[in-house]
């Protein structure tokens, strides 16, 4: 029982379950993005819900895979290896029920589309990688080289970071209130996605001819050139790439700003509730919040079907949205407290590492927001709200402005 | 807003749930049907499981690492910390009693209570500092060896969990005082509740795995 393996148990208990922190986000953003799409549901959405829940559980019984190499012993070894193949099988339902979602759908490749197609292919490269290393064997052998590098970005780079670039792209005109140009939108998913590949395929070869990782060069002669060489190419048309959408963003925002139109509030003919408001979203939300009868209900508003099950339109969109205009929607008074809050964190980390001094800033700080957060008034003094009267909402979810909803202050 | 659709919960036509005017007060209605605040103590608590977790195993790995140092086992008072621990346990039954004052209204019992529980508390965490003093004097610092630096580091994280439950009951209290908490916000005297329970459940592990299992 050594020092040293006890500080690795302790770092990946935290560490392991902390990849799932990055990954779970981007898979329900794409399983947000594939069905608009597809214009289909997402298929099995229990089996993608649990999947879900499964391997958030799961994340926590899986960390010595990361230590097979720093002798836990061979029943350790052997379980570790078990619970993280078993892990695979969650993750493979996602795979597939994307790929069903697709099937058979009516796809449209816009920009949130390609970067949601790029995470499921390249997550998939980066699992298959993943489950050799859970065979202990194989990964003993590649263990602490280039191998483990390619792995690694292939699930949160073409993984995590694909779906959230995807989201940024899907959910940009809904949070800013224009849209990126969805041309500029493909060239910089390809720039990407050939890019990611050059740089991070050839570190698989690499790996396995045995480049250690975490070194930051090597000598001529063991045949590591050329895929390096390739790697370097790629990590500069990454770079392109990025380039090429932070011109999307100023662009994008500087001819929105020209040509003064109205960013509509549903511009990919969505499904969930956020495209029945208009873009920006208001401060309040929604004027009357919905009832939902079913899955996706903002298009079961918009299309139903005809006796053969074809699709057909039942409702013009700007019909079933709502207005944002409401006046009488109270909101909690906005408060600085949390930012204060928040201000205060980083000051802890910083003295902990350095001095901690910096700590006692820090906690004043936090405590200080806390206690001010916690006595503000929520709502405004004497902001006694009995006059209210329940609004109805009818049995169609339509936005109806209730005459008589009292303002109140 | 992706959550929305679990298809058993669909509110009725009619149903004063979508009502916009219902943006203060307690009263929210959640999709996993348990409030905002209480389900945040509840992830907070899971998180906390885990440090404990991790401050138990190192502790067990270690303890009989004691080097030069004296034995933890020797040191040990049994008896004066089956007392101190059996205070804090007794605090549990009053934290109970004041969340179910508030719930009835009665605001007088419950600052009663949240007072007796604070003390309770203290009285524990008085014990713990006495205790602390003691190992000191003996011989035992928090670096003497890996068995003392797990054992302080354990129990020193309880104890600094107990002064913050303190702090939060004392917070209460005043906030009581201030007439700020009505019986409506019952719930706020539960989520305290919550975390005085767990503090309290934890003490339990750690009194058997570091006294009492030799």
């Amino acid at each position: 029982m050594q020092t040293p393996l006890l500080w690795e148990h302790l770092f990946w208990i935290f560490g392991h379950p902390e990849v799932y922190i990055m990954i779970l986000p981007a898979f329900g953003v794409i399983s947000e993005i594939i069905p608009v799409f597809a214009r289909k549901p997402i298929f099995g959405y229990p089996f993608m819900v649990f999947s879900g829940i499964a391997i958030g559980f799961m994340g926590w019984g899986v960390w010595a895979h990361h230590m097979f190499a720093s002798g836990i012993g061979p029943i350790s070894v052997a379980a570790f290896s078990m619970s993280t193949m078993f892990i695979a099988v969650p993750t493979g339902v996602k795979i597939l029920n994307w790929l069903a979602t697709m099937w058979g759908g009516k796809l449209k490749f816009s920009a949130p589309m390609l970067y949601s197609i790029g995470l499921v292919t390249m997550f998939t490269i980066g699992g298959l990688s993943g489950v050799t290393h859970a065979v202990s064997p194989s990964d003993t052998q590649q263990t602490d080289t280039y191998y483990i590098v390619a792995h690694f970005h292939y699930v949160l780079f073409g993984g995590a970071l694909f779906g959230f670039i995807g989201g940024w792209y899907f959910w940009w005109p809904k949070v800013f209130g224009y849209a990126l140009n969805d041309f500029v939108g493909k060239v910089n998913f390809w720039f990407l996605l050939i890019g990611f590949n050059l740089t991070f395929g050839p570190m698989h070869i690499l790996g396995l001819q045995g480049m250690p990782r975490r070194t930051y060069t090597y000598r001529d002669g063991y045949g590591f050139n050329l895929w390096n060489l390739v790697s370097t190419v790629g990590a500069f048309l990454i770079a392109a790439s990025f380039l090429v959408f932070f011109w999307n963003i100023f662009n994008s925002r500087r001819k929105a700003k020209a040509s003064a139109l109205v960013m509509s509030g549903d511009p990919w003919d969505g499904r969930s509730l956020e495209w029945m408001l208009p873009s920006p979203t208001p401060a309040h939300n929604f004027d009357v919040i919905p009832t939902i009868s079913s899955l996706d209900d903002f298009w079961h508003r918009k299309y139903g079907e005809d006796e053969k099950g074809r699709l057909v339109r039942i409702a013009a969109t700007e019909d079933v949205s709502q207005k944002g205009d409401a006046t009488d929607v109270h909101l909690p008074s906005p408060s600085y407290w949390p930012l204060v809050l928040a201000f205060g964190l980083p000051w802890v980390a910083y003295g902990l590492i350095y001095n901690l001094l910096f700590c006692i800033v820090g906690v004043i700080l936090i405590v200080g927001a806390m206690y001010g957060w916690i006595m503000e008034p929520s709502t405004e003094p004497g902001g006694d709200h009995d006059d209210h009267e329940p609004e109805p909402s009818d049995a169609s979810g339509d936005a109806v402005a209730t005459e008589g909803a009292a303002l109140v202050d | 807003m992706t959550d929305l659709a679990d298809p058993h919960e669909i509110a009725a036509p009619g149903d004063p749930v979508g009502a916009p005017n219902e943006t203060h007060g307690t009263s929210h209605v959640t999709s996993t049907g348990i409030s905002n605040e209480k389900l945040a103590m509840w992830v907070f608590l899971g998180s906390e499981c885990l440090l404990f977790g991790g401050l138990i195993s190192t502790f067990l790995l270690y303890k009989e690492r004691t080097a030069s140092g004296p034995k933890l086992h020797d040191l040990f008072d049994i008896g004066f910390t089956s007392i101190s621990s059996f205070v804090l346990l007794i605090s549990s039954l009053t934290m109970v009693l004041a969340v179910s004052a508030i719930q009835r209204g009665d605001h007088r019992s419950l600052r009663s209570w949240l007072a007796v529980t604070a003390l309770l508390g203290s009285v524990f965490i008085s014990g713990q500092v006495y205790e602390f003093k003691e190992f000191l004097n003996e011989g035992m610092g928090f670096t003497t060896s890996p068995a003392s630096s797990a054992f302080f580091t354990l129990t020193g994280f309880h104890g600094a969990h107990v002064t913050i439950g303190i702090i939060m009951l004392i917070s209460t209290l005043v906030l009581s005082l201030r007439g700020r908490i009505t019986q409506e916000k019952a719930e706020a005297v539960e989520i305290v509740g919550l975390y005085w329970h767990f503090v309290d459940v934890v003490w339990i592990i750690v009194f058997t795995v570091v006294y009492l299992i030799k």
